[in-house]
């Protein structure tokens, strides 16, 4: 009866201490065979020394769909992505295939740069103006709106096409005065709860906000499926449910500021591994 | 037909004859359960997949009725034997009436 008693509460005491031990895991993510980095040294102008994916933060469970390409929901909206790949749109009657014939393949390589300087475009690109550029120059079609499901699922199709590769967005050159504007914006504290991206990201990943297990922030995994509400997420969308969380007026998205933002979130990736279509909270 | 309905089946390619083997299915839908209310108050009428079969060389296999509180994108998992090679059919039946399908091929061997 004693020896019953004394290894019951061995047992619920372990499990109080897995519970509440929410320090993120270093296990590897294998998808469908192909192992991807979730951490890597942090470049020398953060003041963290090693950057973490946001999958590591994740329980077991939703750590595991990430690793299938059938059980990841994200892919769902993949699919529905190469459905408008290949339908014609516009006055000129093309569709995405009509002119890249060899494929979303072609894309490899772009999301890990993204976003980027475009010297031809002469500003700051990201996934959604390519979409756009050609959509509205090449197709004669109506531009897609930022943060809405069929946006989401071509920005996710074409950066799946970069999945494992090394984030390496550029924060030099004709972008460094944009980058600059984004760390800015990324240290100030605003709204009814006066926080800063950093309060949470940088000063408390790893500890719990109620629920939740706070991540570093990074926007690897971007377009991510979020289990909260079982669709694709853009990174600008996700910013603005940032700032709504804490009661701030969020800044548009596409605008000059969620730009600028994002530029400097996804150098803080810098390292890290192209993940998308992730799966997180 | 609601939008951008797209079933997705992973069936392995070849089994051993009567040895088990898992069939994932997962077909994208909304699954409007009819509780919601859009922002006038109006009830949002149900509108879900309520129907799924399998069959194998047209003999059924598994056969699921639906109900509103299965939620979105639903995910269908289940294990078969087989002793012969042959298809694999998947129905799904929508409130609306239309029918999606897939069909995987397996050899036994």
């Amino acid at each position: 009866m004693k020896k019953f008693t004394l290894s019951a509460t061995v047992a619920v005491s372990l499990a109080f201490f897995a519970g509440t031990a929410s320090a993120q895991v270093t296990d590897a993510l294998v998808v469908d065979g192909t192992a991807i980095s979730t951490s890597a040294p942090a470049s020398d102008w953060l003041d963290i020394d090693q950057v973490l994916s946001g999958w590591s933060f994740r329980t077991v469970e939703t750590r595991a769909l990430q690793t299938d390409d059938f059980d990841n929901p994200g892919m769902i909206f993949v699919d529905q992505a190469i459905d408008d790949w290949n339908t014609a749109d516009g006055t000129e009657g093309k569709s995405c295939a009509s002119c890249h014939t060899n494929g979303p393949e072609e894309f490899a390589g772009l999301r890990a740069e993204l976003p980027r300087w475009d010297e031809e475009q002469g500003m700051l690109m990201n996934m959604e103006d390519y979409i756009n550029l050609s959509r509205v120059e090449h197709m004669g079609a109506e531009p897609w709106k930022w943060a809405k499901p069929r946006m989401n699922a071509m920005v996710a199709l074409l950066s799946l096409q970069s999945r494992g590769m090394e984030i390496n967005v550029a924060i030099d050159g004709p972008v460094a005065d944009t980058w600059e504007q984004g760390r800015e914006i990324y240290y100030t504290r605003v709204g009814q709860l006066d926080m800063s991206c950093a309060n949470c990201h940088e000063d408390n990943y790893g500890n719990m906000i109620r629920a939740d297990h706070l991540s570093q922030g990074q926007i690897n995994g971007f377009p991510t499926y979020r289990l909260k509400n079982a669709k694709l997420n853009s990174t600008q969308g996700r910013f603005s449910g940032c700032m709504k969380n804490i009661r701030a007026e969020p800044f548009a998205v596409g605008s000059e500021e969620f730009r600028a933002l994002e530029l400097y979130v996804a150098s803080r990736g810098n390292g890290l591994s192209v993940e998308s279509p992730s799966v997180r909270n | 037909m609601a939008d951008n309905v797209k079933p997705r089946v992973r069936v392995p390619r070849s089994a051993a004859a009567g040895e088990a083997f898992e069939i994932k299915t997962l077909i994208s839908h909304k699954m409007e359960s009819g509780q919601r209310k859009d922002s006038d108050g109006n009830p949002i009428p149900r509108s879900i997949i309520n129907h799924f079969s399998c069959d194998f060389n047209g003999e059924n296999v598994i056969q699921a009725a639906l109900e509103g509180a299965i939620s979105t994108n639903p995910y269908i998992q289940f294990e078969a034997s087989i002793e012969e090679s042959g298809t694999f059919t998947f129905t799904w039946q929508d409130d609306d009436g239309s029918e999606y399908t897939d069909s995987k091929d397996i050899t036994v061997g």
